[in-house]
C-alpha cells in the first residue's frame, strides 16, 4: 500500500545551520507514528514543515503521492494539536470546537450537532458547550483542543507534544485515551515528543531524531531490543554502558578496567565499542553459581520501584545498575557477585 | 558614633514601633493612624489633588450653569434660563458637528491605524524608527502643528506658492472645508488610536493565529475571527480615547475649517470669553460632559471591559 505521507530526502537549513539532514520517512494510513528526540533535535522544525507552516530547503513532502512542499497550512487536509493548544480564549468551548466547521460555512445546526458528538466522544459533559476556555482545567482543555482538531476531520492529525505540561497521572490517562481515539477513528496520527515513555505507550512505530538526523525507525519493541547505536539504547531507558575494545580472539576488554567480557554471539555492529546491558538483564548471583560474565562488587544503594527494586553495585569504583523483580537477599554494604549471559548484552557503536 | 547610632535606633523604633511589643506609653495620634490605616493615608495626597483640581472646578461649572445669564457670582437664585436658552437656539448644530466629526475621526483612524499598528508590532524591521517619528510631533503644540498645515495649504502658501513660482499653475487648495477638518483631527489624534491598538495586537498569541490558519481559515477569516476579537481591548481603549478627545476638540475646526463649521467646544469658548456669558458657557459645558459620559458609558456597557481586560475571568 502506498504511504499516506512520505518524506523524501527532506533537508532544512537556517542560514548555515543544518536543522534537518536528509530525512526519509514513510507513514501509512491509520498508523500512529511518534517522532521522538531530545530538545534541539529538530522535531519542531520537522512538524512545522509537515503541517505547512514552513518549507524544506530541499527534498519533498508527499501527501498520497503528491508534492505538498509549498502548500500553505490552510490549504492542507491535515491539522495539528499545538503544544500550547492554541485554543481561542475569546470563544466558548463549543465555538472553539465548531471553528473549523464555521470556516467551511457549515450551517449552525449541524455544527452544533457535531460539536455535541465530539464532546461525548471525548468524555466531556454537554454543559461544557457554553463554558469559557478559562473555566476548563488542563485536561479538559486537552480534550477541547483534540475535539477541535477532530472537527476539522483531517487526513492526518499532528501533535506537537501537547501533553508535556500535564501532571504524570493525567498524562498517562490521556495517552491511553488518545490511542483509543486513534483506533476508533482509524485516522493517521503523527505525534512529536521528547518523552520516549509517551512514545512507547501510544505508537505503532517510533522514529528517533538526533541532532537533525533520523537515527532509527521501528516498532517500540524493535527499538527497545535492537537499538541501532548507544545513543538510542540510552535514550530508550536506563542502561549500563562499558567501553570495550575487541581482541583478535573475539573477546572484549574493558578500556577502563582491563576486565575481559564474553561478547554476545549476535552483534549488530561489528565495530561496536560500547557494551550495553539493561539493568533487568543483570542478576545477583548466589554462592557457587556461574555465568558468562561475572563481576564482584559492593551493594551501595537500593531503590524500591514498586514491583521491582533497583540496586547500585560499585564495581572497581564504577556504578552498575541491577534491577530485580522483588527484593535481593543482600543488603546495602554487602559484597555481591553480579553476572549476565553474554547474549543479553548488546555491542553497539558509541 | 555609637551613641548617635543608639539614638537613631530609638528614634527609628519610635517611628516604626514593633506591633507585637507591649507599648509602655501610647504612641502619638499620627503613629496610631499610620498603623491602623496606611492605605487611605497614602492615598491622601492624590485625593486632595483630585478634590481641588478636578471635582471642585466641575462643581463650579455645574453651579454656574444654574446662575442667571451674564452674571459672575455663584450666590444668586438658581434658574434654568441657560438650559432653556441652549435648547431654544441652534446649539444642537454644533453638538451635531462635534459628535459627527468625532465619530468619523474614530472610524477613519480605526481603518488607518490597523495596518500601521499591525506592521509596528509584527512586520516592520525597525519599529522604533516609526514609533519615534509618530511620537516626536507630540512634543510640538497641537496649534503649531495645525498652523503648519495652514501655511502649507493656504493660497500662496508653501504648496500653492511653489507651484505658482515653478510651473505658473494655480492649484485648488483644500483649506477651510469639512474634509480638511476631519483630516486635521485624524492627524492630531492618530497616536491615541495607534498605540493602544498596537498594544492590543501585540496581545494576540501567535499560536492562535497559526491554529486558525491550520484549521483552514483564510487571511480574512483570521482577521475577523481571531485577530480583531483578540485585539479588542486595545481597539476599544483607542476608540474611546480618540472619541472623547475629538468630541472636545476645537483648534482643528477653527484653524483648518475657517468658519465653515463651529464645533461645540468653540461655542463654549465664545460664551466664556467674547460673549462674557459664563452661565451659558457652563450650561453648554455641562451638557457636553453629560453627552460624553452617556456615550462612553453606553460603549463600555456594550463592550464588557471586564471580559476584555480581565482575561482570567
Amino acid at each position: 500500500m502506498a504511504p499516506i505521507l512520505e518524506l523524501v530526502d527532506v533537508h532544512k537549513m537556517f542560514g548555515d545551520f543544518v536543522a534537518l539532514e536528509r530525512i526519509n520517512l514513510e507513514i501509512h494510513d491509520g498508523e500512529f507514528v511518534t517522532i521522538v528526540g531530545p530538545s534541539g533535535s529538530g522535531k519542531t522544525t520537522l512538524i512545522r514543515m509537515l503541517v505547512g507552516m514552513d518549507q524544506p530547503t530541499t527534498g519533498n513532502i508527499l501527501l498520497r503521492g503528491e508534492r505538498i512542499n509549498e502548500i500553505h497550512a490552510n490549504q492542507r487536509p491535515t491539522c495539528m494539536v499545538f503544544q500550547s493548544l492554541a485554543l481561542f480564549p475569546h470563544r466558548s468551548v463549543g465555538e472553539n470546537i465548531e471553528f473549523p466547521l464555521k470556516i467551511r460555512a457549515v450551517p449552525k445546526a449541524s455544527r452544533r450537532a457535531r460539536a455535541m458528538e465530539l464532546l461525548k466522544q471525548l468524555h466531556l459533559p454537554e454543559s461544557f458547550y457554553h463554558k469559557g476556555i478559562h473555566q476548563c482545567s488542563g485536561g479538559e482543555r486537552q480534550r477541547v483542543a483534540l475535539a477541535r482538531a477532530l472537527a476539522f476531520d483531517p487526513e492526518i492529525l499532528f501533535f506537537d507534544e501537547p501533553l508535556s505540561a500535564l501532571d504524570y497521572r493525567l498524562r498517562k490517562t490521556l495517552e491511553k485515551e488518545l490511542k483509543a481515539i486513534q483506533r476508533s477513528t482509524g485516522k493517521t496520527f503523527v505525534y512529536i515528543t521528547h518523552s520516549i515513555e509517551e512514545a512507547m505507550v501510544m505508537s505503532d512505530r517510533i522514529a528517533i531524531l538526533r541532532s537533525g538526523r533520523m537515527v532509527q525507525v521501528g516498532t517500540p519493541d524493535e527499538i527497545y531490543h535492537r537499538p541501532r547505536d548507544a545513543f538510542v539504547a540510552q535514550f530508550m531507558g536506563e542502561i549500563n554502558r562499558f567501553s570495550v575494545q575487541k581482541a583478535s580472539d573475539g573477546t572484549l576488554t574493558d578500556t577502563d578496567t582491563g576486565v575481559r567480557y564474553q561478547a554476545p554471539t549476535r552483534v549488530a555492529d561489528a565495530d561496536g565499542t560500547a557494551l550495553m546491558i539493561r539493568p533487568e538483564q543483570i542478576r545477583l548471583l548466589p554462592e557457587g553459581e556461574h555465568m558468562d560474565n561475572v563481576l564482584s562488587g559492593v551493594l551501595t544503594q537500593s531503590y524500591s520501584l514498586g514491583s521491582r527494586t533497583q540496586y547500585q553495585v560499585s564495581v572497581d569504583g564504577r556504578t552498575v545498575l541491577v534491577e530485580l523483580l522483588g527484593r535481593a537477599n543482600a543488603g546495602v554494604g554487602d559484597a555481591v557477585r553480579i553476572g549476565w549471559p553474554a547474549d543479553s548484552a548488546m555491542l553497539l557503536k558509541a | 558614633m555609637r551613641a548617635w547610632l543608639l539614638s537613631l535606633r530609638s528614634r527609628l523604633s519610635s517611628m516604626f514601633p514593633d506591633p507585637v511589643a507591649p507599648d509602655v506609653s501610647p504612641p502619638p495620634l499620627a503613629t496610631r493612624l499610620w498603623q491602623r490605616a496606611p492605605g487611605p493615608l497614602l492615598a491622601m495626597p492624590v485625593l486632595v489633588l483630585l478634590l481641588v483640581g478636578f471635582l471642585a472646578p466641575l462643581i463650579l461649572v455645574v453651579t454656574y450653569s444654574f446662575m442667571p445669564p451674564h452674571t459672575f457670582s455663584l450666590t444668586q437664585a438658581p434658574t434654568l434660563d441657560n438650559y432653556r436658552n441652549v435648547f431654544s437656539s441652534t446649539y444642537y448644530v454644533s453638538f451635531g458637528w462635534s459628535v459627527l466629526l468625532a465619530a468619523l475621526t474614530t472610524v477613519l483612524l480605526l481603518l488607518v491605524s490597523w495596518p500601521i499598528a499591525y506592521g509596528l508590532t509584527r512586520s516592520f524591521s525597525k519599529p522604533m524608527v516609526l514609533t519615534l517619528l509618530l511620537v516626536l510631533p507630540l512634543f510640538i503644540s497641537e496649534n503649531v502643528r495645525l498652523f503648519g498645515w495652514v501655511l502649507t495649504l493656504s493660497n500662496h502658501g508653501v504648496l500653492d506658492g511653489t507651484a505658482r513660482a515653478l510651473f505658473d499653475v494655480e492649484l485648488p487648495m483644500p483649506l477651510y472645508n469639512i474634509p480638511i477638518v476631519l483630516f486635521g483631527m485624524a492627524f492630531i489624534f492618530l497616536p491615541f488610536m495607534l498605540f493602544p491598538m498596537a498594544l492590543g495586537i501585540s496581545m494576540i498569541p501567535e499560536s492562535c493565529r497559526e491554529a486558525a490558519y491550520d484549521l483552514g481559515a483564510t487571511r480574512l477569516q483570521v482577521l475577523r475571527e481571531v485577530e480583531i476579537p483578540l485585539a479588542m481591548p486595545g481597539i476599544a481603549i483607542g476608540s474611546l480615547l480618540t472619541f472623547v478627545l475629538a468630541l472636545g476638540s476645537i483648534s482643528e475646526a477653527k484653524l483648518l475649517g475657517g468658519q465653515s463649521i463651529i464645533m461645540i467646544a468653540h461655542e463654549i469658548e465664545t460664551a466664556f470669553t467674547y460673549a462674557q456669558n459664563w452661565p451659558l458657557g457652563a450650561a453648554l459645558a455641562t451638557l457636553l460632559i453629560l453627552l460624553t459620559a452617556a456615550m462612553v458609558i453606553a460603549l463600555l456597557a456594550r463592550l464588557d471591559m471586564e471580559r476584555l481586560l480581565g482575561r482570567g475571568r
